[in-house]
């Protein structure tokens, strides 16, 4: 199990484009990846949809996880996504 | 308003010039698939209807993007992704499972998540509005209930009535077809407003009573004013057409800014990289009065090296050979945060540290900026100008100055955009050769209101009257230029105002600068400086508008 805590730095938080190339690059791995607030339920990266709903604003800490071939590129790759500013 | 009777509607114009022509009413709701409706068959041939219709509105909705582009091709490209969602596809596919039809399960499918944004509110809440619509052309798909295709050539542009508009719908409109839109719902910032401006056609939106509008009634759009006249009678046909014929002659005038009596007032074009200087030339600006330079430091994790920055600048210089092109150094902070100058955790990051107190913190980046630019210039003959953001005091106005000389550059200015600047601008002047005023910033400050905050909207128009005096005290007591280059510059009225109160040039976005010229052209200087004097002893903006509005009689004539 890969896992990465990361502050969202975008001033729209994980939404609009942050949220898009996030849920994009997750649905390109073979693996299930999720990501959750420090105190939430995860839900799927994958799905655009789970994210927007999450409401993760500028400034919040989100864990990343993931399992299997690649986990820890996967969340190397989508840590790096969700802290751009 | 009843039986095709004249009736004269007022909404809030968001996209200016008048349009005229017959109502088309756009809409007609997907009904909601009944509740408890069962499929007959094998719910694995009915798991495959649901996952074909979500494909096919996933690549109809991103193909429209694709050919949209821009801004509308963004949501579209959001929308495609939320059709595509794997986790909604998973609830489709239990629901289908339980026995209900494919269309039902989708629309519940959804619904859970339209509920979460609708809760959330704000931004979050407007794109529920964008799910609704994936999940409408959805349903749609699988019940054969013809979606409401608007027509894209018809014998006569058409007014748009709607109760909204989604960026699908309108994503591929041209203003060959469409005269003007009419929304009942909607803000400035609303999709219809966006997709209106861009397009160049009149649009009024939030208009009450657009819902009773008959179709095929005639229907006149004044996007400038908000009015929206049905089936009006020739005379107020011929009145409003004639004027907006004059505005079109207007605004392809050309050449440099200047009121009717000859009074200069160069007319400048805020830009954002070397990617906007065609536009600015198009426009006829007479250089650049706001070169925006964050664009090199967004979205990275180090400075731009001096030579990148040296490009960057050199291109837009170039493109101004002789003209005043001003730069404004890096504004960092508040609503920009960059990875590599962190600002700290700030509870109010809009009274943080940015602009030039960010510079002042990290001077090795400013002095890199203005080295790039010193040398940039050397290549050029424009004539370059440097100012700093967010100066509060004489102490910063001194140390940015300095700063300039040290790299070489000659003409170092402060942005009028925090109250105190403007209150002591006499003070500021020896250290500033040329100041400019941000209204946008300067109305955020004075009124405590955040410029991120779509309810405190009044309190960022431009014609507050304390605005406006602010902006006449950053003007007076100094003999040094002073401009203006926030959005109060593009509001032609507001633009007569400024030059009455002496801004020394006008910078705006060039889409806005036509328009500008010609209200200048108008008037004379004279009447420019009985509107701003009128404005300020309006105690409320809606009579600063107006009153300063009575003493420009030509921008009713150019329909402005």
């Amino acid at each position: 199990m890969a896992e990465r805590k990361v502050t969202v730095m975008a001033k729209v938080g994980l939404h609009a484009r942050p949220a898009a190339t996030f849920v994009q690059a997750a649905a390109k791995a073979p693996i299930d990846v999720t990501v959750a607030k420090t105190k939430g339920d995860p839900v799927n990266a994958k799905s655009i949809l789970a994210v927007m709903a999450l409401d993760v604003r500028q400034g919040e800490e989100i864990v990343i996880r993931a399992e299997g071939e690649g986990a820890e590129e996967l969340v190397d790759e989508l840590a790096a996504i969700a802290s751009a500013p | 308003m009843s039986g095709g009777a004249a009736g004269r509607l007022t909404g809030l114009g968001v996209s200016p010039g008048v349009g005229y022509g017959p109502a088309y009413l756009f809409g007609g709701d997907v009904p909601e698939p009944p509740a408890g409706q069962r499929h007959a068959g094998e719910a694995g041939t009915e798991r495959e209807r649901a996952a074909r219709a979500l494909e096919a509105v996933a690549a109809d909705l991103e193909a429209r993007g694709e050919r949209a582009g821009g801004e509308a091709g963004q949501v579209l490209a959001a929308q495609a992704m939320m059709a595509r969602d794997p986790v909604l596809a998973a609830d489709v596919a239990a629901l289908i499972d339980a026995g209900t039809v494919a269309a039902r399960a989708v629309f519940e499918a959804f619904g859970k998540y339209r509920d979460l944004l609708r809760a959330a509110g704000g931004y979050l809440g407007e794109r529920a509005a964008d799910l609704e619509d994936v999940r409408d052309r959805v349903v749609a798909f699988l019940t054969g209930h013809a979606l409401p295709v608007l027509p894209v050539g018809a014998a006569e542009p058409y007014v748009l009535v709607a109760r909204d508009l989604a960026p699908a719908d309108t994503a591929l409109l041209t203003r060959e077809a469409v005269a003007g839109f009419v929304t009942e719902e909607g803000g400035p910032t609303s999709h219809t407003a966006i997709l209106a401006r861009a397009m160049g056609v009149p649009a009024v939106v939030a208009l009450e009573g657009a819902a009773a509008i008959p179709a095929g009634a005639r229907v006149l759009v004044d996007g400038s004013s908000g009015e929206v006249v049905v089936e009006p009678d020739d005379g107020t046909v011929a009145r409003v057409t004639a004027r907006a014929r004059k505005r079109g002659t207007a605004l392809v005038a050309a050449g440099p800014g200047r009121t009717l009596d000859g009074h200069p007032v160069p007319l400048l074009a805020n830009v954002g990289g070397p990617g906007d200087v065609e536009a600015a030339l198009a426009a006829g600006a007479e250089g650049v009065g706001l070169y925006r330079t964050e664009f090199l430091y967004l979205d990275r994790r180090a400075a731009p090296s001096e030579q990148e920055q040296e490009k960057a600048y050199r291109e837009v210089l170039r493109a101004f050979p002789g003209r005043p092109v001003v730069v404004r150094t890096l504004d960092a902070g508040a609503d920009k945060a960059l990875a590599f100058l962190p600002p700290g955790r700030e509870p109010n990051p809009a009274l943080g540290q940015r602009g030039v107190r960010l510079s002042g913190r990290h001077p090795a980046v400013l002095a890199a900026q203005l080295r790039a630019l010193a040398a940039a210039a050397a290549g050029t003959n424009a004539r370059l100008q440097v100012m700093a953001p967010m100066v509060a005091t004489v102490e910063e106005a001194e140390w940015f100055a300095a700063a300039c000389r040290t790299a070489g550059l000659s003409s170092a200015g402060v942005m009028i955009e925090i109250p105190a600047a403007a209150l002591r601008a006499a003070d500021l002047a020896p250290a500033a050769d040329f100041f400019s005023v941000g209204t946008n910033d300067l109305a955020q400050y004075a009124f405590a209101a955040d410029r991120q905050v779509a309810a405190l909207r009044a309190l960022h128009d431009h014609w507050q009257p304390a605005l406006l005096d602010l902006v006449a005290l950053a003007m007076t007591g100094h003999d040094r230029p002073c401009g203006v280059c926030g959005e109060a510059a593009a509001d032609p009225a507001m633009a007569c105002v400024l030059a009455g109160l002496g801004a020394a040039s006008l910078s705006a976005a060039p889409a806005a600068l036509p328009a500008v010229r010609a209200a200048l052209a108008a008037h004379t200087l004279e009447q420019c400086r009985t509107a701003a004097r009128a404005a300020r002893a309006a105690a409320t903006a809606a009579r600063a508008r107006q009153a300063a509005r009575r003493e420009l009689p030509g921008l009713a004539d150019l329909g402005l």
